[in-house]
């Protein structure tokens, strides 16, 4: 019976003045603060068939294997074989133990019409009979299963009862613990009041059929002088034995991580603060059918797969080929994580368990695969014709566990189409969670579009849109928000939109490079009228230049002549009057 | 019963004569057999009651065998003893038993399925 080791956080602070004997049944040394009373009897009683036997059993090969403590089991009801069939079905070789003197079986068996009764007598002979087990082994702990079968067999009610308070006092001062069973009574615990004797621990089994589904129950009645849990637990006899379920919903210690995950959608870790979610948290995703819940879910744990990590996929609607079919439409290949080891699929019916032994399912599956992140698809179908205050204390525990164990967790829950009001669904789960993420169909304009808000995001800044989302070749994605005034567009208002929004910025883009063009032209001839002032101030200038040139070599000549004309006549040069002559003679060629 | 009575056997633990000749030394036709837990007043009273039924009703037909629990506390466990004084007849079968201290001579004869000779 090899149990894995249990979580740190489990071992409960022993109360000082009382020992105790730890049953090392998962879940039971919890209630009751590290076991049953050291040295005491504690009556063990419940109907037929609620695992008084089995529970009984347990403590005493607990106590032999995991403890040091040999056990006596002493039994009235069935025979030692039958109790060796049933230990087998646990995995435990009662026969073995016993050639290693670890527990010692002594069936007391009483047969009502071999006996006569004259006179006088007491049960010491079950005292020695008992005392001798104890002594040939060591024994530390003690099982009378079922000794109510003496009131049967004895007709004597008045010696049988001073006999028992006397067994119970014996069985005190010899320091065994001890476990005493019985049936359970019409109007009090058990049919013959053994709780008269047995005062020190009581703990009441029960096994109730709700809708057809039959839940075992466990409660400790009375723990004098120490703490325990008074609440109903349910409990289950599972292939390795008992489980008393709230393994760890008694306080809330987990540690807070601050990694971060993704989401396997870009879009969407980009809304919860750009970065995911934080590691370890607990993730709601629900909608109406059709909305995606499984899309997202899978892509969860397509990321997880990709960062290396192991994933578990609870499946409780498709069967596995069919899941990896149908995301592979959407361009997630999950058969690769599951060929490589990494992703394991459960795929199971949800009406195959009741609802605590899913639970007990999944418990042993996250601690044989270890996984990183777990997905639970959805969680609403556990809660099939159902009470749902039945399942939110099972999704308690099962959060809290994944918590305490850091696996980064994501539930999806199937809301009816009608159930317009969100606050309203969620099997009254979503107070549990750390961040809800709702996805909805908005029928409208003709059309249905998928979108996605995330509701809360608990120690995170999210964005408060409704985004549109889309299903496509490449996964799951987001698209981003297109806004028309005051209002967020989806479906094929975004895209006429958005094609709008394009038709008028290439209109704006014509009319700019039209406006651009008119200016070079502009420019353009401008520039050329320039160019033709320039050429004829040009030729203005080079004319002017040409006048003067000529008028300055006319008038050099002249006074040359004149100079040479005054040599030969010796005369001064005569003034320059002749030259105003020339000037309606240049005037004219022009 | 009495076809396989008829075949001698082994003496279990070299302690219990089964065998219907009469003639065999340690043999009878009572055999009884006393559980006590130590010398107790009941037992001791159990004893004498046994004894005086017997030499009545079956004088020199009977064996009894008394046997301490607290020395042999093993014993117990083969005859399915709970209470003490206990007196088991082991034959003839089918095995009966009476507990108490044999006070109530009719009982004890109805609980051995004598008949009484008086």
């Amino acid at each position: 019976m090899a149990r894995s080791p249990k979580p740190p956080t489990k071992n409960p602070p022993e109360t000082a003045g009382l020992p105790k004997a730890p049953t090392g049944i998962q879940g039971l040394d919890e209630i009751t603060g590290g076991g049953l009373p050291r040295g005491r009897p504690t009556l063990l009683c419940g109907s037929a068939g609620s695992g008084k036997t089995m529970l009984a059993a347990e403590f005493l090969v607990h106590g032999a294997l995991d403890h040091g403590e040999p056990g006596v089991f002493m039994m009235f009801e069935e025979s030692a074989e039958e109790l060796a069939q049933n230990l087998r079905s646990l995995g435990v070789d009662l026969d073995a133990l016993q050639r290693q003197k670890k527990i010692a079986v002594d069936h007391v068996h009483v047969e009502r019409n071999e006996i006569q009764e004259t006179g006088e007598y007491d049960l010491e002979g079950l005292f020695i009979r008992l005392g001798h087990a104890i002594d040939t082994i060591g024994a530390k702990r003690v099982v009378l299963d079922t000794i109510e079968a003496l009131f049967s067999g004895l007709p004597n009610h008045a010696v049988l009862r001073a006999e028992l308070r006397r067994l119970f006092r014996w069985l005190k001062d010899r320091g065994v613990t001890a476990v005493i069973t019985g049936e359970r009574g019409e109007q009090s615990l058990t049919r013959y009041g053994l709780e008269e004797y047995v005062a020190d621990c009581v703990i009441l089994l029960d096994h109730r059929l709700v809708d057809q589904v039959s839940t075992r129950h466990l409660r400790i009645v009375k723990y004098r002088g120490t703490e325990h849990g008074t609440n109903e637990y349910p409990f289950l006899i599972g292939a390795r034995g008992i489980s008393v379920l709230p393994i760890t919903s008694m306080r809330l210690d987990h540690q807070a991580c601050t990694e971060r995950v993704s989401t396997g959608i870009g879009g969407l870790d980009d809304m919860l603060g750009g970065a995911g979610l934080f590691r370890g948290s607990s993730t709601l995703v629900s909608g109406a059918p059709g909305t995606g819940k499984s899309s997202v879910g899978a892509s969860f744990v397509d990321a997880a797969c990709r960062r290396g990590e192991r994933a578990l996929l609870f499946a409780y609607e498709e069967s596995s080929p069919q899941l990896l079919r149908n995301m592979g439409s959407i361009g997630l290949d999950l058969g690769r994580w599951q060929d490589s080891g990494l992703l394991r699929i459960d795929a199971s019916r949800p009406t195959l368990h009741g609802l605590e032994q899913h639970l007990m399912h999944m418990y042993e599956l996250v601690r044989a695969f270890k996984p990183a992140v777990v997905v639970v698809d959805p969680i609403s179908n556990l809660s099939m014709d159902r009470e749902d205050r039945a399942l939110k204390p099972t999704l308690m525990r099962l959060i809290d566990y994944l918590k305490q164990q850091g696996i980064t967790a994501l539930f999806t829950s199937l809301t009816s189409d009608q159930a317009a009001d969100v606050a309203d669904s969620q099997v009254g789960v979503s107070s549990l969670m750390d961040t809800w993420i709702l996805l909805s169909n908005l029928a409208g304009n003709g059309e249905r579009t998928r979108t996605l808000q995330v509701l809360k995001s608990r120690g995170m800044p999210h964005s408060h849109q409704v985004r549109e989302f889309l299903m496509g070749d490449h996964g799951v994605g987001l698209v981003d928000v297109v806004l028309a005034g005051d209002r967020v567009l989806t479906g094929t208002a975004r895209i006429s939109q958005v094609a709008q929004e394009e038709a008028a910025s290439e209109l704006r883009q014509r009319d700019h490079e039209r406006r651009l063009k008119e200016l070079a032209n502009h420019r353009k001839a401008i520039d050329a009228r320039i160019a033709v002032l320039n050429a004829q101030a040009e030729e203005r200038a080079s004319e002017v230049e040409f006048a003067i040139e000529r008028e300055r070599l006319h008038a050099e000549g002249a006074s040359s002549r004149a100079r040479a004309l005054a040599r030969t006549r010796d005369v001064p040069p005569p003034r320059p009057v002749t030259t105003q002559s020339t000037r309606p003679a240049r005037r004219s060629a022009k | 019963m009495n076809a396989r009575l008829a075949t001698p056997r082994a003496p279990a633990r070299g302690r219990k004569p089964v065998a219907l000749d009469e003639d065999t030394p340690g043999t009878a036709e009572w055999q009884l057999r006393l559980y006590v837990a130590g010398q107790t007043a009941k037992s001791a009273a159990a004893l004498d009651n046994l004894r005086r039924v017997c030499e009545s009703h079956l004088a020199g037909r009977y064996t009894i065998e008394v046997i301490d629990l607290l020395v042999n506390p093993r014993l117990a466990a083969g005859d399915q003893i709970l209470a003490v004084p206990t007196l088991v007849r082991k034959f003839p079968e089918p095995i009966r038993k009476i507990i108490g201290d044999l006070s109530n001579e009719e009982r004890v004869l109805v609980g051995l399925d004598v008949q009484p000779l008086r």
